[in-house]
């Protein structure tokens, strides 16, 4: 958990003024590419033949930048999404945001790399008289389409231009996936919630068959940034963009088998955005204690880790009794972290990947004393993880993080 | 104390001697005064560092009528009795002149709530300059903690400057009361009812010398850690036996080769006593204690609200943390009142003999736990101790 991972990636880029835009825009890039690759995969999931492909060997390994769209009316709170997941702000200073006037571009660099577009409500892109959109440009890359509704306000009209949007998008680009983020729902009573998210539902669908659009991709998440659930309904969207998560997904169950595991999650740090689980029920209760215990353990490496020793520090660990550098005196080369509950006594655990993943999982009870056994098979576990991220690594340089040579009699 | 961890559990506790040990035994009780204006904060903080609310709950809390008494048990062997003093005008009247004598008298602490919001400071500081007149004159020794309230409010460049202007403010006010009253003395002597002990200024001294004021200044926001700051000074100078308590911690840090100890009190989590190595003075954060209460308390709702216990209810138990070949720490239930977080260098061996270790410590601060030291758990912790040495 590099405290200095945050800082590499958040580069808000605005290109819209004129001259300073990066590129050819019909230049077909490596990452438009590699992205067609993950397009290809998504069909293959949709189409459910997920298991019976083998990857592609020939596929490109350059770096892919899923592009995710956030889209909706004005103050419909895009750019507070946007700054609360992926910039860390406290969602009680979003009030102070303005409002966007431009399409704001930012990258991040995580454990895939992305691309997140924020667009100013007020601008139509379909239907602008004073300036054409370069389509291509904007849904070219795209790896999923937000449209944000304001479930506090009069949403009929933001639905009229979302079902606009999904016909427009459906005719030259039939796979993205549109996800409908039913927002700022936190003032409601839940009957009124489910009220207005079917309501929402109906009117698009109803729409788009009378339009002969059937089956379009369209999903529905219940969001507010004063809780967990913005994060939950982004990890479901990023989720869509991973290629394999059904192994991803499987190497999880498996792993909450061995070890007797109540749920287990695969966290991108930065974001707190869980990129996989095992195929038990999802539950929000134990995203958030999940979540919020990564939290817990980042603010500890703030305090603690953040900084550099002295030598004279390092020098006196290392020298006698113990003789032997300090990365030998340790069995986990990234942080390693147990919790127990005083309720039943369930423990949770944290374990990084890398410095952009960790996992995290709650135990059943009385788990704890067979600790070594576990850190076994999770040693094993971060092993395949690394592996299968290798793929979407932008560098290498993880190489051999994965302890060698520990066998399990659980996985394997 | 030795420097072999094996040597730790051994022996006496620490050298203390059986007077000490005696006073260990004495239930100490504080009347601590919480003053301020109306919708000041007073109830909020209250809640939060002692009933475990959410700052958000606080919205909930209503006004305060009179004076709301709680009696807060702290470390088992010191009681804080809480007086909260409803800040509306009648009641702040009625508190400088029908129950003067009663509200005044024997108070160990005044905590006076100041909203740095408020319009009309002049005003503010009118009612807080009387109610120190009323303080000195009854409880000379009380110690006064100003705490400048809903600093949240104010924007973040600015905080410091206004903090500081209002400091400085409520300082001299503070000391022109004292002042006047301590002019006043010879004449209303006779009311004194409580401090026979030596004032610390001469009383004949006309001059505008600052007298020795126990005063203590904090900026505090109920949505951040300061408040967790202002509320271990305030407590820290009133747990009992404290200089034992920071000798022995100093004893295990040396003896366990810990960075940091942190002791926690158990329900509010406020830092009860602390020891730093010179490597961990080195930590450029220098608020990292009470980031750690605010961490863990908020923690502590986490938890309670995925288990459905009681917010009140102890949550966790054990906590451990290896970052990578960084830094190594654990938090464990310590004695019955307290939680201790120890932060060390990294290494296996280290971590673990540690753990055993402060595990084998757990006697020597029994006394932390009440007037009554029981003798139980007391076995075990040598043979344990023995055990973990790194070098065995």
């Amino acid at each position: 958990m590099s405290s200095a991972s945050t800082e590499d990636g958040d580069v808000p880029v605005d290109t819209s003024s004129g001259p300073s835009r990066p590129r050819p825009i019909r230049y077909i890039s490596p990452a438009a590419l590699n992205l067609h690759r993950v397009y290809e995969q998504n069909r293959q999931r949709l189409q459910k033949k997920d298991g019976a492909k083998v990857p592609d060997p020939t596929a490109p390994q350059t770096k892919g930048k899923p592009r995710l769209l956030l889209m909706g009316q004005r103050r419909s709170g895009k750019s507070s999404i946007s700054s609360v997941v992926f910039h860390k702000l406290p969602p009680s200073e979003t009030l102070f945001l303005e409002s966007t006037a431009r399409i704001q571009k930012d990258s991040l660099s995580s454990f895939m790399e992305f691309q997140v577009w924020d667009f100013p409500g007020q601008i139509d892109i379909f239907d602008n008289p004073n300036f054409t959109f370069d389509m291509d440009a904007i849904f070219g890359e795209i790896g999923a389409l937000i449209w944000v509704i304001d479930a506090q306000d009069d949403y009929l009209e933001a639905v009229a231009r979302l079902n606009a949007t999904i016909l427009h998008l459906h005719r030259s680009y039939p796979h993205i996936n549109i996800e409908v983020f039913i927002h700022k729902v936190d003032g409601l009573s839940d009957d009124y919630r489910l009220d207005i998210q079917r309501d929402v539902t109906i009117r698009i669908q109803d729409e788009l068959s009378d339009q002969g659009v059937e089956n379009a991709p369209v999903n529905f998440h219940l969001t507010s940034i004063y809780n967990h659930s913005i994060f939950e309904a982004f990890s479901k969207v990023i989720q869509k963009l991973i290629p394999r998560l059904g192994q991803l997904e499987a190497m999880l169950t498996n792993l909450c088998r061995t070890c007797r595991f109540e749920k287990a999650y695969l966290f991108d740090v930065n974001t707190k955005i869980y990129i996989a689980t095992d195929s038990t029920p999802e539950d929000m209760a134990s995203y958030e204690i999940c979540s919020d215990y990564v939290d817990v353990i980042i603010d500890f490496t703030e305090v603690y880790g953040s900084w550099p020793r002295s030598d004279q520090w390092r020098a006196r660990l290392e020298g006698e009794p113990w003789a032997q550098p300090l990365e030998g005196q340790v069995a986990c080369e990234w942080a390693e972290s147990g919790m127990v509950l005083a309720d039943a006594r369930r423990p949770i655990m944290l374990r990084e990947v890398d410095r952009f993943l960790a996992l995290v999982a709650i135990m059943k009870e009385g788990s704890y004393e067979k600790m070594p056994q576990i850190n076994m098979n999770i040693d094993v576990v971060v092993k395949g993880l690394t592996e299968f991220f290798e793929i979407t690594k932008p560098k290498e340089g993880a190489g051999g993080v994965g302890p060698p040579g520990l066998v399990s009699p659980g996985l394997g | 104390m030795g420097a072999s961890p094996a040597a730790v559990a051994g022996g006496d506790p620490m050298g203390v001697s059986a007077a000490a040990h005696a006073q260990l035994k004495k239930v100490k009780k504080q009347k601590v005064l919480l003053m301020g204006k109306s919708g000041s904060g007073k109830s909020s903080m209250r809640s939060i560092i002692f009933s475990n609310y959410l700052a958000r709950d606080t919205r909930r809390l209503g006004a305060t009528i009179d004076i709301d008494l709680s009696h807060v048990k702290f470390l088992g062997n010191l009681t804080l009795n809480l007086w909260d003093c409803g800040g509306q005008e009648a009641f702040m009247e009625n508190y400088l002149s029908q129950q003067r004598a009663h509200v005044f008298s024997n108070v160990g602490v005044l905590i006076y709530v100041f909203d740095i919001e408020s319009r009309d400071v002049e005003r503010d500081l009118a009612t807080y300059v009387n109610i120190i007149s009323a303080l000195v004159q009854y409880s000379r020794e009380a110690k006064i903690f100003v705490l400048i309230h809903k600093m949240d409010l104010i924007q973040p460049m600015t905080r410091e400057d206004v903090f500081d202007h209002r400091a400085t403010l409520v300082r001299r006010k503070t000391a022109e009361a004292v002042a006047i009253v301590h002019k006043q003395k010879p004449e209303q002597g006779q009311q004194q009812q409580s401090s026979p002990s030596p004032t610390p200024t001469p009383s004949s001294s006309t001059t505008t010398t600052e007298p020795p004021l126990n005063l203590q200044l904090f900026a505090t926001s109920i949505w951040d850690q300061s408040l967790y700051k202002a509320w271990a000074s305030i407590i820290h100078d009133l747990v009992p036996n404290l200089a034992v308590i920071e000798t022995q911690l100093a004893s295990l840090g040396l003896a366990i080769d810990a960075d940091e100890i942190l002791l926690f009190e158990r329900t509010s989590f406020l830092v009860v006593s602390k020891w730093t190595s010179p490597e961990g003075e080195r930590n450029p954060y220098g608020d990292r204690f009470e980031r750690m209460s605010n961490i863990l308390k908020s923690w502590k709702h986490t938890c309670s609200k995925y288990t459905g216990t009681p917010r009140n209810a102890e949550q966790f138990s054990d906590f451990e943390y290896k970052m990578g070949a960084t830094f190594s720490m654990f938090a464990t239930k310590f004695t019955t009142n307290t939680y201790i977080l120890v932060c060390m260098p990294p290494g296996e061996a280290r971590f673990n003999s540690a753990k055993l270790n402060v595990a084998a410590a757990r006697p020597w601060f029994k006394f932390l736990d009440g007037p009554v030291v029981s003798a139980q758990q007391a076995g075990g912790g040598g043979a344990a101790a023995g055990m973990g040495t790194p070098d065995s």
